[in-house]
C-alpha cells in the first residue's frame, strides 16, 4: 500500500482537532487498535497544541509507514522561539507559558518513538513514531 | 461549536456533541458557570461521550469548570468517559481530581440527585 501523508497547518484550536482526526482516521487504515488510536490522537493533541501555545503558527505532518511493520510516522514542525533547555522541557509539570506541562513529556510516553530537535529563535521539530502491536 | 445546554428541573445537562477545540472548552466552562447562577441549577451533567481524546487541556478545564461550579453551589457529574480514553488518561497521569464521574447518562442523574439532596 502506498504511504499516504496528511499536512495540516497549525495556527488555532481547530487545527489541533483537525491534526487528531487525521491522525486517528489514518491510524485506523493501518490497523492499530482503539486503544491505540486514541492515544496517537492524544499524542499529536498535545504537541499541536504546544505549536499554538508556543510558536503560534507551523505544521503537523502524519503519515503510515507501510511494510511489514506497519505504524504511524508523526513530524510536527514551528519555526517558533525554540527550546532553550530539552531536558526540562520534558520533565512532567515544567511550562514556561500557562499549560500543564505534560505536552512533550505526555507525547513522548505515549508513542514509541520521540526525537526532538531544535534551534534557539529559529524553531522546534518533533517526530515521533508508533507501532502496530 | 457551541455546547448545548438544557435545563432539567434543578440540573442542567451539557450534552457534547462533536470534538471541541480549546476555545470551545473556555466557552462550556463560561456558560456553566454563568447558567448555574442564572437558573439557580444545583446540579450539572457534563456528557464527554462523544469526546474521543481527552488530553491534559481538556482534562484541566472540566476540572476547572466542576471547581467554579462547586463555587457557584452546585455540583457537578462528568459522564461518558469512554474505556480508550480512560486507559490514554491513566497512560498520560491525567486526573479529575474529586470531580464526580458516572458511566452515562442515566447513572450520572442519579449521582447527582444523590449529591444535591
Amino acid at each position: 500500500m502506498a504511504i499516504e501523508t496528511r499536512h495540516i497547518p497549525i495556527r488555532t484550536g481547530v487545527d489541533v482537532v483537525e491534526a487528531r482526526t487525521a491522525t486517528r482516521a489514518l491510524a485506523t487504515r493501518v490497523g492499530f487498535s482503539g486503544t491505540d488510536q486514541v492515544l496517537l490522537a492524544t499524542a499529536v493533541s498535545e504537541i499541536a497544541r504546544n505549536i499554538v501555545e508556543y510558536a503560534r503558527t507551523g505544521e503537523v505532518l502524519v503519515s503510515s509507514i507501510e511494510g511489514t511493520r506497519p505504524g504511524v510516522e508523526i513530524i510536527a514542525l514551528d519555526d517558533g522561539p525554540g527550546i532553550a533547555d530539552i531536558p526540562k522541557a520534558l520533565e512532567m509539570g515544567y511550562t514556561t507559558a500557562r499549560g500543564l506541562g505534560m505536552g512533550l513529556p505526555g507525547a513522548r510516553r505515549l508513542m514509541d518513538e520521540f526525537d526532538i530537535a531544535t534551534r534557539i529563535g529559529r524553531g522546534t521539530t518533533v517526530k515521533m513514531r508508533k507501532w502496530v502491536t | 461549536m457551541r455546547v448545548p445546554i438544557l435545563k432539567q428541573g434543578n440540573f442542567l445537562i451539557a450534552s457534547i456533541q462533536s470534538a471541541l477545540a480549546d476555545e470551545d472548552l473556555i466557552q462550556l466552562h463560561d456558560d456553566l458557570a454563568s447558567r448555574v447562577g442564572q437558573y439557580r441549577s444545583k446540579g450539572v451533567i457534563v456528557d464527554v461521550t462523544v469526546l474521543d481524546v481527552m488530553d491534559s487541556f481538556a482534562t484541566r478545564t472540566l476540572r476547572d469548570l466542576a471547581q467554579a461550579v462547586r463555587l457557584r453551589g452546585a455540583q457537578t457529574v462528568i459522564v461518558g468517559i469512554q474505556p480508550e480514553v480512560a486507559f490514554a488518561m491513566v497512560q498520560l497521569g491525567l486526573e479529575l481530581g474529586d470531580v464526580h464521574t458516572a458511566l452515562d447518562l442515566e447513572e450520572g442523574l442519579e449521582v447527582i440527585s444523590g449529591l444535591v439532596i
